[in-house]
């Protein structure tokens, strides 16, 4: 590992490691927003691995966050309780009892199996019409989630999950999520796809297979958005479909875009940066006393301003907070080497 | 008769849906712009019956129109920067606008629904033999057909709707040729607004509780139907919108309970469907060198 990788890498790794830091000397509260702000980070680190190495867009991720969250719930809810409490549900997940890492590893599992099942025909789309297909994919998803009481809760909140996401998983869980997302854009295959993004009908002239290689993205990034999600029911304690529907889909794509898309420093900065603000603004929604001032502000003021600072970095700088690059060694051999995604990627624009 | 009926009311919603689908692909064929903040027109609009409650009916359809007319010139503004970027750019902008305006509403109005009233006598039904047609079923199917058509008529007809079909057909050509592209765009945003609005006043009758989402819940199921039937071509593009509108209630009455709980999955796997085997639309002739709008 050279030092621009190890850079690279460590960058991400010492904010996520600042969050327990900082989170751990505040009240418990804030304690638990430290936690939620590190399985966002997981999330939007898998939403990048796809979307800012590929250059497709995917409204879709979040329906494998959900199944991820709902199999780990599932698996971890108590086999007691869970046949009255839906008695729909099918025999062999009503009579599951895993311990808590197996059901992250299966909450992974699932992500990633069904991101591959739905790859096949979505990695065929680029553009628009993935946007809208993969919107499609995420509404498909809740409706059948919501509606199919014998896979999961329906439309119930799943509740009584072990809440074992503590400060040491979810800081664990974030940064193996972003150890892979590294290893993988350091990769022969992250590099193909990347080359891909940037100039598509030049890499299938070179031999480049494009599909394979966004469904090897997809899958993989499907498989941590579904440990994400796993993380994500065990912090929560309870879960329902409308929470990994559409705001969670605008929040993380908002992370995302304002961090910048084409970059893993990019998602990790967006994630920590807009969740701690998304943190703050909660709080403020419930009334908080800063600097002695007590002031409240209106309920959803937090997404509202997600919004416009969301549309006014698109505009005003579409590549993000960190210009979508790489952390780079700040003192010597700056950009060395031509900083991959200067531009959010579009592998429809005229070449 | 059930079965009359219930056709009756199916080609009501297409003709709504219609109209939701043709603001949608007229924006798109001009702009290559996928606006789904446009469903946050119509709960401008819903909202503007609602703040209007005790004013004259007539006051209170001037005031959801010039309110939709006005938020579409807005959001045309807000989506000024957004001209010359790649379409994901764009689709991610306005969907980023779309959330804003929704929370916008909730933040003045709360997340609860409140009932606007608007000409509920409409909802009475009138017999044509054995068959009993709603007032509004019969207005919402006259407003379809006529906006429809006077949106062809525009297009074709008059100078404004050439320099649209124009600018669709390849929009910096049409600038060289002396055509106003901000002109243009504007008044394919005012006439969103105008259809917007005019959808608003039909759905406000049948459904009179307006709540933040009211507008995005009739912009999905329309959107379903622009890219089923071609987002590239106004006509395709709203009978797509009618198609979906249409199968919605004829689905719904005739499917089990069961399974129309997953009528919305079956529309957007067709919606993927379409999207990888004909990507044009399914009501576009497959062949080049065409007219957009």
């Amino acid at each position: 590992m050279n030092r621009r990788s190890l850079w690279e890498l460590g960058g991400p790794t010492l904010l996520i490691l600042a969050v327990p830091v900082a989170g751990s000397a505040m009240s418990r509260a804030l304690q638990l927003q430290a936690r939620s702000i590190l399985v966002t980070t997981a999330i939007v680190v898998a939403l990048y691995l796809f979307i800012g190495n590929s250059g497709v867009l995917s409204f879709g991720h979040i329906s494998f966050v959900a199944l991820g969250a709902f199999a780990a719930g599932l698996a971890t809810a108590p086999a007691a309780v869970k046949p009255t409490t839906f008695p729909e549900l099918h025999p062999i997940l009503a009579q599951l009892q895993l311990g808590n890492l197996t059901s992250l590893v299966l909450a992974g599992l699932i992500g990633g199996v069904f991101a591959f099942l739905v790859g096949i025909p979505i990695v065929r789309l680029s553009g628009l019409s993935a946007g809208i297909a993969t919107f499609a994919v995420l509404i498909i998803t809740n409706n059948v989630l919501r509606n199919w009481e014998v896979i999961g809760p329906g439309a119930k909140t799943l509740s009584l999950i072990p809440t074992t996401t503590g400060f040491v998983q979810a800081t664990v869980g974030a940064w193996l999520v972003v150890v892979v997302a590294h290893v993988y854009q350091r990769s022969r295959f992250g590099r193909v796809l990347r080359a891909a993004r940037e100039d598509p009908s030049a890499s299938r002239a070179v031999g480049i297979d494009i599909q394979r290689q966004r469904l090897l993205a997809f899958t993989l990034s499907g498989t941590l958005a579904g440990f994400a999600g796993g993380l994500l029911a065990h912090l929560l304690g309870s879960i329902n479909t409308q929470q990994v529907f559409l705001d969670l889909t605008f929040l993380t794509l908002a992370m995302l875009v304002i961090g910048g898309i084409g970059s893993l420093w990019g998602a990790v900065v967006g994630a920590v940066v807009i969740s701690t603000l998304n943190s703050f603004l909660a709080e403020a929604e419930r009334g908080m006393n800063l600097l002695g001032i007590q002031f409240q502000v209106p309920g959803s003021t937090r997404l509202v301003a997600m919004g416009v600072l969301m549309l006014a970095m698109l505009a005003l700088r579409p590549t993000g907070l960190t210009a979508s690059r790489e952390l780079a060694w700040p003192f010597f051999h700056r950009n060395a080497e031509a900083p991959v995604g200067d531009r959010i990627p579009d592998p429809d624009a005229p070449g | 008769m059930r079965f009359l009926q219930t056709l009756i009311d199916a080609l009501a919603l297409g003709a709504l849906f219609a109209l939701v689908a043709m603001g949608v692909s007229l924006l798109f064929g001009v702009m290559r712009l996928v606006n789904f903040a446009y469903g946050e027109l119509m709960t401008a609009g819903a909202y503007a019956l609602l703040l209007t409650k005790d004013m004259a009916t007539p006051v209170r359809i001037v005031t959801a129109l010039a309110v939709t007319m006005a938020l579409a010139a807005l959001i045309n503004v807000i989506l000024r920067p957004f001209r010359a970027v790649p379409p994901t750019t764009s689709l991610i902008a306005t969907f980023a606008l779309s959330f804003l305006l929704q929370n916008l509403a909730i933040l003045w109005f709360g997340t609860q629904g409140s009932a606007m009233e608007f000409l509920p006598d409409l909802n009475q039904a009138f017999a044509i033999g054995e068959v009993r047609v709603r007032w509004i079923t019969l207005a919402s199917l006259v407003i379809g057909v006529v906006l429809v058509a006077t949106m062809a008529l525009i297009l074709r007809r008059t100078d404004i709707g050439l320099q649209m079909r124009a600018a669709a057909a390849d929009f910096s050509m049409a600038r060289v040729l002396g055509v106003r592209g901000n002109w243009v765009i504007l008044v394919a945003f005012l006439a969103t607004g105008f259809l917007a609005g005019a959808v608003t006043l039909a759905l406000a009758v049948q459904r009179p509780l307006v709540t933040p989402s009211y507008g995005f819940n009739v912009l999905v199921p329309a959107l379903v139907g622009v890219v089923v039937g071609g987002l590239d071509r106004l006509v395709a593009g709203t009978m797509g919108g009618f198609f979906v509108g249409f199968a919605t209630v004829m689905l719904g009455q005739y499917l089990p309970p069961d399974a129309r709980v997953f009528l919305n999955s079956a529309l957007f796997t067709v919606v993927i469907v379409v999207l990888l085997v004909r990507p044009n639309g399914l009501f576009v002739r497959q062949t080049r060198g065409y007219e957009r709008l």
